[in-house]
Order: structure tokens, then C-alpha cells, then sequence
């Protein structure tokens, strides 16, 4: 059976918490929001981007969604605003913003 | 194997935001990277030593890893992953389990050029069919920056500072790659973030899919340790393979093959200049030191042609 | 039907090993615990198990490979001795705090220094804190009935721990005993299929193992850990149960041997227990009211039920086969003084160090601690309490 993480939160009861700290399931992190650390803000474009993608795989925090071979505004939960995706693209098609 | 780029980047991601590394990290483009290269339909446990990458992907309850994970401890990820290998095989030939399952290590290059070196080597030598990932930044970054062997001659780091008497780190860095292709494994790649990943890309694919024991030694800079703005790194990297700091090679079944020869090899100081740790060097009195750098990049660069025969 | 044969103490654990049906044994050689990864090799070689064997470059890959294996949801084993043991310490920490059930056989030797082959419990007493279960062996009969129950007591969901299986170096590992073997099927129906609840290799979903947890997790998972360990008690005496009944040999959580009447006790464990009963025997036949509490469990520690089984004692004699460098009492002694000042008893304990590295434990010798313990009770004087047997100068 999966872990509700929900169950797992900070104030578990020993008898509660998952014997061996073991998480049944991937990915929960998705639920932990780290866009709350930006600084500086990457916007998106859309008329300048050409769709080649290039930003996509330089993102340490897989915060450019790709869906049907197209990428989509960034995932504003997580994006730590590194910049990185800025420097990779080609086609002028992010900024960065100052401040959140 | 081809490399459809737009292709690659539409397949659904193994490895979720919601980790803390820092901002601008290049581990967890080397493992979206890396794991980019499965095959939707193989399934996969990845190992992790203790690192940044570990403490930061999975802090309890939360792991941004679609697939299963096992971190153990610092020192031993490759003999980790050799007791999971080895549990498949022994469930698959007792059939337990039907699915395909793949094997991953990730290690930093202190757990991995140096106190999980003998574990690396052991599961090498044993023929286990597992890759070992090293994301290499060049010194103990989880610890605060400590100088490893894979750290670069002359950086200053918190146990190699440069001052009055000492310019940074006295030794050149261990070639771990040449030294696990000693083991004449299946496969050993070295690369690190430039052609659009495509070099890591193939690399990854070729590592988890050739049968036994690969290596892949993966340069990723790290902003707060080697001191430079985030969006430089794919500048750092592409410096690193131009410079022949960090040349493209693998080494398929005992062949030495090299993927990238620069047309203008570019003086070393070319890379230095873009970091924080080897800013000393460009004092007046400290640049005999860039000279003793370039003359061992050259004569490291010079030994990697004969071996693969350029 | 069981077999009748004459083996050394490695023979029969290796023989139990086979029995067990593991899927995974990762092992390093290291004397006096060599021939079992030897033994076992050789049983993989000839098509004898279906067990994995995983000959790694180290005892700290021996278990960081154990815990790799057991928690991808194969049954897991190794064995190792002395530095060996040491060498995996940090990973036997992360073993039982990830509740894999492992079964490490332990062949007890002294740690180095100065580096010595022979037998006493320094191995293994250096373990004691890491949170596996520990079970001792007086003979190479109960190594093996120890062995088959192993994995009964771990695997239990009220458990989930791993577990070392201790017998004495050389003393039984080489020494070769009457035996009774079980058949392997009548094992093999015993020990069962091992179903962990979750798995690495689970294809109904991945699965996360070995967190980095902040301090608002840590502590609970700690006692959770512990109350793992405390429920092997139970467990264990639930499988002793069933074990007799398909080999007619009874375990307790210890063995009490003439301690009906008992003035004078003596408190140890491993093959020395052998020589105790002889001596118990000769000082009982001159009318001295000797007897001997046998510890097979260790870890946990069954305080409550030591101290009851101790409370028609006068004097308390506890054999520590190790130095702990406490500088007052030995693990055993320290143990069995807590229980007895937990019960409220204060009777009089002295506390011995004896047969270091193989010094020889003989009926004169371990005599003359029951004369101490005589002399203790008439004299009214306790003097040193912390004591080293047959030690010169």
C-alpha cells in the first residue's frame, strides 16, 4: 500500500510513522513547494519561443513542463529561479524578473 | 542509437522538483539527464550515496524519485546497489518478479573518488549489471566545500585555501574514469553539459543498456562551491570540453574512443577565469601556476589522443 | 526423522544456511568465520542452493550489499568474526533502523589489538548498542537450532529486525559435536517464504528507503525501532515453541541450570556455560548449592526475566567474556545489575573478565569463582566487585 505522506507529517505518533522511515511511492516531493526560495523570476515568452526545447533538460528542478512536445509556463511551485533556462535559450523567449 | 532531442524531452520525467538543492545545482540536471535515457517501460532502483543529492531528494516524507531508492551511507552506494542487482537476479530466478528493472548509483566525488572507492571498484571488479553515476563538483560540497582527489589542481577550497604560503589544491585531479576502464568493464563515459546533453544522453543510454558493469563520470558544476552567477554553467561546461579540462571520451569493452576534439583548443585560463575558486591565480605572483595547469592539461590531453588513437 | 551426524559448529551453521533457503549471501572471509562463505561457495558450486553468492571486497560491503539485497525483498544473509564485524558498524545501524530483517552468523574473536584469532565476545559485545537482535550458542547444536529460528524471529511484522546468530570461535565453530540435523524440507516448511511488506523490487510501486529525517521524525523512529526489538522476546519464545515440536529441543529467552535452590550463581553465555554445568555438578556433589543461568538472548536484553529467575540467589557471579572499559563491570554485568536494581533486588553481583582471546576456562578456574562467591557470602565482604580470572601477577 502507498504512504499517505499526509500521515507523515511533523507531529506523527511512533506508532504512526512508517516502520523504517520507508515510503511506499515516488515522487512526493512534488507536494513540497521550493518556488518559495526565488529571488529572481524567469517569464516566459510565448511568442518569442520557437518550441525547440533547448531549456527543458538544463533545469535542475524539472520546472519546465512539457506536454505534447510543447513546453508550457514555468511550474511557479518549484522554479528556484537559478536563471539557467535563460542562458540556454536561443530566442530571447525568457527574462528574468527581479524579485519573486 | 538515435537521439531524437524533441522526442527525449517529451517522455515523462523520473525525477520530480521539490528537492533542495541549491539553486542552479548541475547534480540533478546530470540525473534528469541520466535517467532521461531508460526506456518508459524498464523500471529502475537507484542507489545514492550520502551527498547533497541524497539529503536534498529524499528528506523524509518527501523523495523526488519516481522510481525506488536505497541511500545507504556515504562510502558505500556501489556495493549498495550490487546487494539490489543481486536480489533481482536472485527473485527473477526464483520467479518472483517478471518486470525488467535497471540499476543506478549516484555518488558525488567524494563518495566515489574517494571513501566509496573501494566499494566502487569491488562491484566493478564483481561484473554486476549496474551503471555508477558520478556527478563530479569537484570537492565535498555537502560538508562545505573540502578539497577531494577529483578536485581541480590549484582551487582554493575550505581544507586547500590559497593564501601567502599555498596557491589552493597542490595536486592535479585522479582520473577515476581511465582508472574503473582499468577494470575493463563494459562501458565508461565521461562527459558533462554541452550539446544540448546529447553527448550525455547517448552516454546514459549506452551505459544502462550494455550488459555488466558501466561507469559515466559527469561534470556538474556547482555555483556555490566553484563561486559563479547560475546561468553560467552551461559556459563553464562548454569552457571545460574546449579546454581540455574535461575531455568527451568512453571506453567500450577496452576501446578507447574519443567523442569531441576542439578545432582551437583554448588555453586553460579560459576556464579558470570563469570561477571564484581559481581567482588567486590571476594575481601577478600566482600565475606561474596557470602555466603549470596548462602544461598538464596538455600533457594529460596528448596521453588521451594516443590512447584512442587520434 | 531427524540426522544424526558429528560436525564442527561452521559445518552445522553452513548446513543451516543451505536449509534456510536465502536468496542473497554477500560475505567476506575473515577467520574464524572463513569456512562459512566456503562451505556455502561450495554448495553453489554444485548446484546445491539456488542462494546468490556474492563474494564482495570487504565485511563494510559483506553488509552495505545485505542491506541493499533485504531491503529490495530477498531474504538475506552473511557471516563474519571479530574486526570483521567492526569493520561493519556503521552499516549495522542502518540494518535495524531500516528494519531489514538480515541474519548475520557471528563467529566470536577478539578484537584487535593486539591482534589475536581466538575466542571471546568482544565482536560481538562491541555490537551490542547497533539494534540487532543477539542470540548466543553454547554448543554447535544450538548454533544450528539458533540459525534455523533466525529467521522466524526477524521477519516477524512485530520485529522486523535483523538478527546475529553468535557462537564461540574455534571453541565450537571448529570443534566438531554430536549433532541432530533437521531435514531440509522439514526446515524449509518451518522458516517459510519470506513476504516483506515493502520491497524495492515491489512492481506494484516504487518505493523510497533510507530518508534523511529531521529531529522532529528521528526519536519517534527510534522507539519505534525499540519496541521492534522488545516484541523479539515474545517472538522468540512463540518460535522455540513451534521448534520443539519438530525437533524436541526446548529454548528459553536463557537456560537455567541447577537454579532451583541456587545460592551461588553464576551469570554467562557461549560454550564456557559447557564447563560451568561440569563445575556446578562437582561443587553440587560436595553439597555447595551452585547453579547457572545460561544467557541465549542477549539482545534484547530479558531483564525482568533474568531477575526473577535470580531471586533466590545470595551471591551473583556475571562472566563477561570481553572488556568493556567501563572501568566497574563488564556488558553482562552491567546488564544484570540494572534488572536486579530495576526489580528492587540488591544482592550481592561480583563481576568477572574472563577468557580473553582463548585463555582457557577450566572447571578449577571458573570453581574457584564459585569459592569467591562462598566467601563473599560468609565473610559478608564483597571487595572488588570487577574482576579478572586467571590473570597473572
Amino acid at each position: 500500500m502507498k504512504t499517505d505522506i499526509k500521515t507523515q507529517h511533523e507531529g506523527v505518533k511512533w506508532q504512526d510513522l512508517s516502520p523504517g522511515c520507508v515510503i511506499n511511492g515516488g515522487g512526493t516531493a512534488k507536494e513540497f513547494n521550493t518556488g518559495e526560495w526565488r529571488v529572481d523570476t524567469p517569464v516566459f515568452i510565448e511568442d518569442k519561443c520557437k518550441q525547440c526545447l533547448l531549456c527543458v533538460p538544463v533545469c535542475p528542478d524539472s520546472s519546465i513542463p512539457v506536454v505534447d512536445g510543447k513546453r508550457l509556463d514555468f511550474d511557479y511551485d518549484h522554479c528556484k529561479g537559478c536563471g539557467i533556462c535563460v542562458a540556454a535559450c536561443p530566442f530571447d523567449a525568457i527574462e528574468m524578473r527581479k524579485g519573486e | 542509437m538515435a537521439y531524437n532531442f524533441k522526442e527525449m524531452m517529451n517522455k515523462p520525467e523520473r525525477f520530480t522538483p521539490g528537492h533542495r538543492m541549491c539553486a542552479g545545482c548541475g547534480a540533478p540536471i546530470a540525473v534528469r539527464n541520466v535517467l532521461r535515457a531508460l526506456k518508459e517501460e524498464d523500471k529502475a532502483v537507484i542507489t545514492c550515496a550520502t551527498s547533497c543529492l541524497e539529503v536534498s531528494t529524499f528528506m523524509y516524507p518527501y523523495t523526488s524519485w519516481e522510481d525506488s531508492f536505497i541511500h545507504n551511507a556515504f562510502e558505500n552506494a556501489a556495493a549498495t546497489c550490487s546487494g539490489v542487482e543481486s536480489a533481482y537476479r536472485a527473485l527473477k530466478k526464483k520467479g518472483k518478479i517478471d518486470d525488467t528493472y535497471k540499476f543506478i548509483a549516484f555518488g558525488g566525488d567524494g563518495g566515489t573518488y574517494d571513501i566509496g572507492f573501494q566499494s566502487l571498484s569491488g562491484a566493478m571488479e564483481r561484473g554486476h549489471d549496474m551503471v555508477y553515476v558520478c556527478y563530479d563538483n569537484g570537492a565535498y560540497m555537502n560538508t562545505g566545500i573540502q578539497r577531494s582527489s577529483a578536485t581541480p589542481q590549484f582551487a582554493d577550497t575550505t581544507t586547500t585555501p590559497s593564501g601567502t604560503q599555498s596557491p589552493g589544491k597542490p595536486q592535479y585531479r585522479k582520473d577515476l574514469a581511465a582508472i574503473i576502464a582499468e577494470h575493463h568493464v563494459a562501458y565508461v563515459g565521461q562527459t558533462t553539459f554541452v550539446q544540448n546533453m546529447k553527448d550525455l544522453h547517448l552516454k546514459a543510454e549506452k551505459a544502462i543498456y550494455t550488459e555488466g558493469p558501466a561507469f559515466l563520470n559527469v561534470m556538474a558544476p556547482c555555483p556555490r562551491g566553484w563561486r559563479y552567477d547560475s546561468p553560467e554553467i552551461l559556459n563553464i561546461c562548454k569552457l571545460a570540453v574546449e579546454t581540455c579540462y574535461w575531455p568527451l571520451f568512453e571506453v567500450i569493452d577496452g576501446k578507447w574512443v574519443l567523442n569531441y576534439k576542439p578545432k582551437n583548443k583554448l588555453p586553460i585560463e579560459d576556464f579558470l577565469k570563469t570561477q571564484g575558486r581559481f581567482s588567486h591565480l590571476f594575481k601577478p605572483e600566482n600565475e606561474k601556476y596557470i602555466a603549470i595547469m596548462q602544461e598538464e592539461v596538455d600533457k594529460r590531453w596528448e596521453e588521451l589522443l594516443k590512447k584512442c588513437e587520434e | 526423522m531427524s540426522i544424526r551426524e558429528r560436525l564442527s559448529g561452521n559445518e552445522a551453521i553452513a548446513t543451516a544456511m543451505r536449509q534456510v533457503c536465502a536468496d542473497v549471501m554477500p560475505a567476506y572471509p575473515i577467520t574464524p568465520s572463513t569456512e562459512l562463505p566456503q562451505y556455502f561457495s561450495s554448495f553453489v558450486a554444485n548446484g546445491e542452493t539456488d542462494t546468490i553468492f556474492v563474494p564482495v571486497e570487504s565485511e563494510h560491503s559483506a553488509m552495505s550489499a545485505c542491506i541493499g539485497s533485504e531491503a529490495a525483498g530477498a531474504r538475506t544473509m552473511s557471516a563474519t568474526s571479530s574486526c570483521g564485524l567492526a569493520f561493519m558498524w556503521e552499516m549495522l545501524y542502518v540494518a535495524a533502523s531500516n528494519r531489514l530483517p538480515i541474519a548475520l552468523a557471528v563467529v566470536n574473536r577478539a578484537l584487535s589489538g593486539p591482534i589475536n584469532i581466538n575466542c571471546d565476545h568482544s565482536d560481538a559485545m562491541g555490537a551490542r548498542d547497533a539494534g540487532w537482535i543477539q542470540i548466543f550458542a553454547e554448543t554447535n547444536q544450538e548454533a544450528y537450532d539458533n540459525f534455523v529460528q533466525a529467521y522466524r524471529i526477524a521477519e516477524h511484522p512485530d520485529v522486523k529486525l535483523p538478527i546475529m546468530i553468535c557462537q564461540d570461535g574455534f571453541i565450537t565453530s571448529h570443534g566438531v559435536q554430536n549433532i541432530e540435523l533437521l531435514e531440509d524440507d522439514v526446515v524449509k516448511n518451518f522458516v517459510g517464504e519470506y513476504y516483506p511488506e515493502s520491497w524495492l523490487l515491489n512492481p506494484e510501486h516504487p518505493e523510497a528507503v533510507g530518508p534523511y529525517t529531521n529531529p522532529p521524525y528521528y526519536m519517534e523512529a527510534k522507539y519505534g525501532q525499540l519496541q521492534g526489538l522488545i516484541n523479539a522476546k515474545k517472538v522468540a519464545l512463540e518460535v522455540a515453541k513451534e521448534f520443539k515440536e519438530i525437533s524436541g529441543r526446548e529454548y528459553g529467552l536463557f537456560e537455567e541450570y541447577r537454579m532451583e535452590d541456587a545460592d551461588y550463581v553464576m551469570v554467562m553465555m557461549g560454550s564456557a556455560a559447557g564447563t560451568c554445568k561440569d563445575t556446578v555438578d562437582m561443587l553440587r556433589e560436595e553439597g555447595i548449592k551452585a547453579g547457572l543461568l545460561k544467557i541465549r538472548m542477549f539482545r534484547p536484553f530479558p531483564g525482568e526475566e533474568i531477575a526473577e529467575a535470580l531471586k533466590g540467589a545470595k551471591v551473583i557471579a556475571c562472566m563477561d567474556r570481553t572488556e568493556s572499559y567501563n572501568s566497574q563491570d563488564g556488558p553482562i554485568g552491567a546488564d544484570v545489575k540494572a534488572a536486579l536494581f530495576n526489580a528492587g533486588m540488591a544482592p550481592k553481583v561480583l563481576n568477572y573478565v574472563y577468557g580473553l582471546a582463548g585463555r582457557d576456562v577450566t572447571v578449577e578456574s571458573l570453581a574457584s569463582v564459585f569459592e569467591d562467591m562462598k566467601t563473599v557470602d560468609e565473610t559478608g565482604e564483597i571487595g572488588d566487585t570487577y574482576r579478572y580470572l586467571d590473570l597473572r601477577g
